[in-house]
């Protein structure tokens, strides 16, 4: 890392833990989802990584598995128990983290 | 690194990193202490929790208190207990958890003072702490069923932590003759994984069918109905006909005492005597969760279910099955989704604010067969003072899914167990 880049963003950094709210933690529920969605690339599943991830393309999935379009062994039942906004900041969430 | 948007939390990984080593004085980081939290207990809730905690607050000293170098996970033992697996692939370490400055202590905790706030070890070292996180599972209540001490574990084991208790039930079994008869019980609830001992019979009986056919298998259980009861029964009757024999509580399944010496349990309606006893005993929350003063008369411990904060003790929180969490049953994969929200209630509290309102799931897969997986899943959220089912959420494999969907839950059996241990310890 360059040191001036280094120093700018640590500016940014000290300011936003200094701030009311610099507890960055995931909305309802996405935590739950690394249960079974792994939340490193690197950890070999069956299951589909989430991080990084176009947001509509996790809304539109969940709002399908919940109405039963999209077939699914586990998730049909796991959908049925989040609001459609709940998905969306969940989706918003995974789509801005990092592997 | 100039290319790409550096996260928020990538950023603060690295520059806590860089700051230590060069002696850097920002503000933020000169105080390294956002607080200090022990969690007592490295499993499935315990090292989710320490990581969790340090991913979205580097800035908290965490020391991770637990007993034993190795971890040796419980889910997917049964299939070593049948042969299909070996232990160590059960088997973890916490090597990787000091890149995260996680501080690993490997010393049993033997109390809690929690006026002083601080965790004694057995060395009598005491560890001062802002938030305490009790996560050590269960053990076995060895006053609940009479006969069963430590030393009958040795002769009829209950494999229910598992380690050398898992291998001394897989060398029975294979050390059993053809045609002898194998009987298990199955505690009352609450217990830890309510559908274990139901997987355990089907993948005991699994092993009989293939290696040791003349061989039968009793579940005496002290329960009228147990988890994905319809799912296992229609299961053993398809794979298992006439080798695994089921005897509920009204049909006198609830064992009153054991006999060692001579491998037999006893019921209200009569003995059994084994070739092979798996005692599944009754259990309460681990011994230091009473030595704290968290755990009330049921053994288990009442929590708060937005923070996990302890009922009984303020600024002690309790995760995984030593706690009392409504609706969600004691599984790895609830404790690993509860240590994420408590990590994230301890983060907001050591700051001054106000946690958020969890939602938390569960999943819980069975093996009936190598190749034939079912789960249960359910979805949670406080409600009333405890954790409650979201209604219209949840439930179990359908009844009459197609031998394609049993085989592709099976590997997603197995793929949950490397996906939940890659987070936790990997
Ligand atoms: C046969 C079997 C199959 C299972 N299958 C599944 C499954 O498929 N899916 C699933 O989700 N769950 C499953 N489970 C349940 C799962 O194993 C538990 O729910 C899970 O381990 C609970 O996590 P925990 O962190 O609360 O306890 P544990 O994982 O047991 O961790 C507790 C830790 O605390 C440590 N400890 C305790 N006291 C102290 C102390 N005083 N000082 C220091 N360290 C201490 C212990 O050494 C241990 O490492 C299964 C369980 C069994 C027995
Ligand atoms: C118990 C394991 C499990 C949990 C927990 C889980 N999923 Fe899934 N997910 C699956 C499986 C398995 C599939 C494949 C479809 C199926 O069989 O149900 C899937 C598929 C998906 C898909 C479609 C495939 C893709 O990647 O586009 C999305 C999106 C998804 N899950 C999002 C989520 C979100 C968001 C959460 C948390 C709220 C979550 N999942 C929790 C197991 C899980």
């Amino acid at each position: 890392m360059k040191p001036s880049i280094f120093l700018a963003a640590c500016v940014v950094l000290c300011l936003s833990t200094g701030a009311a709210s610099a507890i960055d933690v995931a909305p309802a529920g996405a935590a739950a989802c690394s249960g079974c969605h792994p939340v490193s690339r690197a950890i070999e599943t069956p299951f589909t990584p989430l991080v990084g991830r176009n947001p509509t393309e996790i809304v539109t999935a969940i709002q399908e598995f919940r109405s039963g379009q999209r077939p699914g062994t586990v998730m049909d039942r796991i959908a049925k128990g989040f609001t459609d906004d709940e998905i969306k900041t969940i989706a918003a969430w995974y789509a801005a983290q990092k592997d | 690194m100039t290319r790409h948007p550096v996260s928020r939390r990538d950023f603060l990984r690295r520059t806590a990193a860089t700051a230590a080593t060069l002696g850097f004085a920002t503000p933020a980081l000169a105080q390294p202490t956002a607080g200090r939290v022990v969690v007592v207990g490295g499993g499935f809730a315990g090292a989710s929790c320490a990581r969790a905690l340090k991913r979205i607050d580097p800035r908290i000293t965490v020391t991770l208190v637990e007993a034993n170098a190795t971890f040796t996970a419980c889910p997917l033992s049964n299939a070593v207990i049948a042969g299909l697996r070996d232990l160590p692939a059960q088997q973890f370490d916490y090597k990787r958890f000091a890149a995260q400055r996680i501080t690993v202590t490997l010393a049993p905790a033997v109390g809690v003072n929690a006026d002083a706030r601080t965790v004694i070890l057995n060395d009598g070292v005491r560890l001062p702490y802002d938030r305490l996180v009790l996560a050590p599972g269960i053990e076995i209540r060895w006053d609940a069923l009479p006969g069963y001490t430590e030393a009958a574990a040795e002769r009829m084991p209950h494999a229910w932590r598992a380690g050398d208790q898992t291998m001394l039930l897989r060398k029975q079994l294979e050390s059993m003759e053809d045609g002898g008869l194998v009987v298990m019980s199955a505690p009352a609830n609450p217990f830890r994984c309510p559908p274990g001992p139901y997987e355990r019979a089907s993948l005991i009986a699994h092993f009989l069918k293939t290696r040791k056919p003349k061989s039968k298998l009793i579940v005496l259980d002290a329960k009228d109905a147990f988890s994905k009861q319809g799912l296992f029964l229609n299961a053993w009757k398809e794979l298992y006909p006439d080798l695994i024999e089921w005897v509920p509580l009204s049909k006198g399944g609830s064992v009153t005492s054991v006999d060692p010496k001579t491998n037999t349990l006893t019921t209200e309606f009569g003995i059994h005597k084994a070739a092979v006893a798996n005692v599944i005993a009754p259990q309460r929350a681990g011994r230091i969760a009473e030595l704290a003063g968290v755990a009330d008369k049921s053994g288990w411990c009442p929590i708060d279910p937005v923070t996990f904060e302890s009922k009984l003790r303020p600024n002690i929180h309790v995760i995984g099955d030593a706690a009392i969490a409504g609706a969600m049953p004691k599984s790895a994969f609830a404790a690993n989704s509860q240590a994420k929200v408590c990590a994230a209630a301890l983060a907001k509290l050591l700051a001054g604010e106000k946690p958020d309102e969890p939602k938390l799931i569960n999943t819980c897969y069975s093996l009936v067969a190598p190749d034939y997986g079912i789960s249960v899943a359910g979805v949670y959220e406080p409600r009333g003072g405890l954790l409650a089912d979201v209604k219209g959420a949840g439930g179990v494999s359908p009844a009459n899914a197609s031998p394609d969907v049993r085989t592709l839950e099976a590997n997603f059996a197995n793929g949950w167990f490397t996906a939940i241990t890659g987070e936790v310890f990997g």
